[in-house]
């Protein structure tokens, strides 16, 4: 990449900081350069938080049809998976897909609740509802 | 409490932490391309099976925490490494240190940085940085990828020391010690060796996945990926690989570029010009690495979604193999010492 194809497009660390790459100078050396953004890469990003935002829409539907707890949505909603979840918990993850069922949530103690309540930074109260 | 650390930007988070450490203890010459280089960084390996983000599992630099290591060792620096169980134990650690004024390295996980977009933060527990200072409750960071110095919360670092998740940092924490003067011989063997692990890593990997056999491993791979697995879930598929490759901290086509900068500084260095030669191969590589990502945005973005497409960007991962296979091949016929 020459200096002077170092891209400039918006992106969304605009205002936050650009990011340093190297490129080639007239003669051929390494020099760094800064670049405010790609437009390829900000696509790529784009598309990864439309099928985030597919996924968290789709979990709320489902536990506000009573078909998944709100467990399923604050996961998604969190950017996490099972794998994650319980890493933050240390819940099993097959007592996780339990959780998700409508009936066994309504009737798990506040121990546990509180476990999932710290993993996505909410409260108990915020944890039993979906808005 | 304020050490006179100095913040040093640059592309890749552990290349830039590696640097600015070593620099703070007054090695002088090391720079992120030779950081980089000598720790062997170049890398390709696609996992199959793995998922990552509901996605290909692949990257394009070797594992966390080996530049570092390398690089130190290979420097003859000693260096400290630790994981703690217990967050307590571990802030009491970094609050030592920082008493000591000895700014550190920690691996972190994104999620929890509150100072990046939150556009960026995914659940990503590979990033680093250097906490240099502490400033009542909040810790000074020095984040190689971001052009000035932040803060974060004593609650959002430790959440971040302790993110969870596939390599959960375990609130890894690491600095050099007791730095001794490099003389220019050490500096050379340093790189000569850097070279050929380099060459080892990327050329003589059983298997197919790993080294420049993975890049053609991914090639075959995007060829079926439309049929399949239907042309959203590639279209995502390709997203991801555009990610790993260009997102904050490759320095651009996938870490190319700066290994490039790294075979001319060693040519420098070593005086010998053949290098030179070999890193405008890699200088290519990053291009067409480049090209790729951008024939995979025409893709994702439904600009042109037909199997021609994909075969293209397939066709331009072969010639990135042979390109790539023959520089590392050139590298380790010049048997250097």
């Amino acid at each position: 990449m020459k200096k002077s194809e170092v891209p400039q497009d918006d992106s969304a660390l605009n205002n936050v900081s650009r990011e340093m790459c190297y490129a080639q100078n007239e003669s051929g050396e390494y020099e760094t350069a800064l670049s405010k953004g790609w437009n390829v890469k900000k696509e790529a990003l784009d598309l990864a938080w439309e099928d985030v935002n597919v996924r968290i829409e789709s979990a709320k539907k489902e536990v506000l049809e009573n078909r998944k707890s709100p467990i399923y949505y604050y996961m998604e909603s969190k950017l996490m998976d099972f794998v994650i979840l319980s890493g933050y918990t240390g819940i099993w993850k097959w007592k996780i897909k339990r959780h998700l069922k409508p009936s066994v949530f309504n009737s798990l103690p506040n121990k546990v609740l509180s476990k999932y309540a710290k993993a996505f930074e909410i409260t108990i109260d915020e944890l039993k509802q979906v808005i | 409490m304020k050490s006179a650390f100095e913040h040093i930007q640059s592309a890749h988070c552990e290349n830039g932490v590696t640097t600015s450490l070593l620099k703070h203890n007054g090695v002088d010459f090391i720079t992120e391309p030779l950081a980089f280089g000598i720790g062997s960084g170049l890398f390709y390996i696609h996992v199959p099976f793995l998922k990552i983000n509901n996605g290909p599992a692949i990257a394009f630099r070797t594992m966390p925490g080996a530049i570092f290591s390398r690089t130190c060792k290979s420097l003859g620096i000693k260096i400290q490494k630790i994981k703690f169980k217990d967050e307590l134990a571990a802030q009491h650690f970094l609050d030592d240190k920082l008493a000591q004024n000895i700014p550190v390295g920690c691996q972190v996980g994104v999620f929890h940085l509150t100072y990046f977009p939150k556009e960026y933060r995914f659940h990503f527990n590979a990033h680093n940085l250097i906490v240099f200072g502490r400033l009542n409750d909040n810790f000074l960071i020095s984040d190689p990828v971001m052009e000035s110095t932040t803060e974060l919360s004593v609650y959002d670092l430790n959440r971040a020391r302790f993110a969870k998740g596939p390599l959960a940092p375990k609130g890894h924490i690491y600095f050099p010690e007791n730095v001794k003067d490099v003389c220019i011989e050490i500096v050379k063997k340093a790189i000569v060796k850097g070279i050929k692990r380099n060459v080892r890593d990327m050329l003589s990997i059983p298997g197919n996945i790993a080294g420049v056999k993975g890049i053609r491993y991914t090639s075959k791979k995007i060829r079926s990926w439309r049929t399949k697995l239907g042309p959203k879930v590639a279209g995502l598929y390709l997203g991801q690989i555009v990610r790993m490759q260009e997102e904050i901290g490759t320095g651009g086509g996938g870490f190319r570029f700066i290994y490039a900068a790294f075979l001319q500084q060693s040519a420098q260095i070593l005086e010998d010009q053949r290098l030179l030669e070999i890193s405008n191969d890699f200088s290519k590589s990053g291009d067409l690495w480049r090209l790729a990502a951008t024939k995979m945005a025409g893709i994702f973005k439904g600009r042109n979604t037909t199997q021609e497409a994909y075969d293209e960007i397939a066709d331009i991962y072969l010639k990135i193999y042979e390109l790539e296979k023959n520089a590392f091949i050139k590298l380790k016929k010049l048997k250097l010492t």
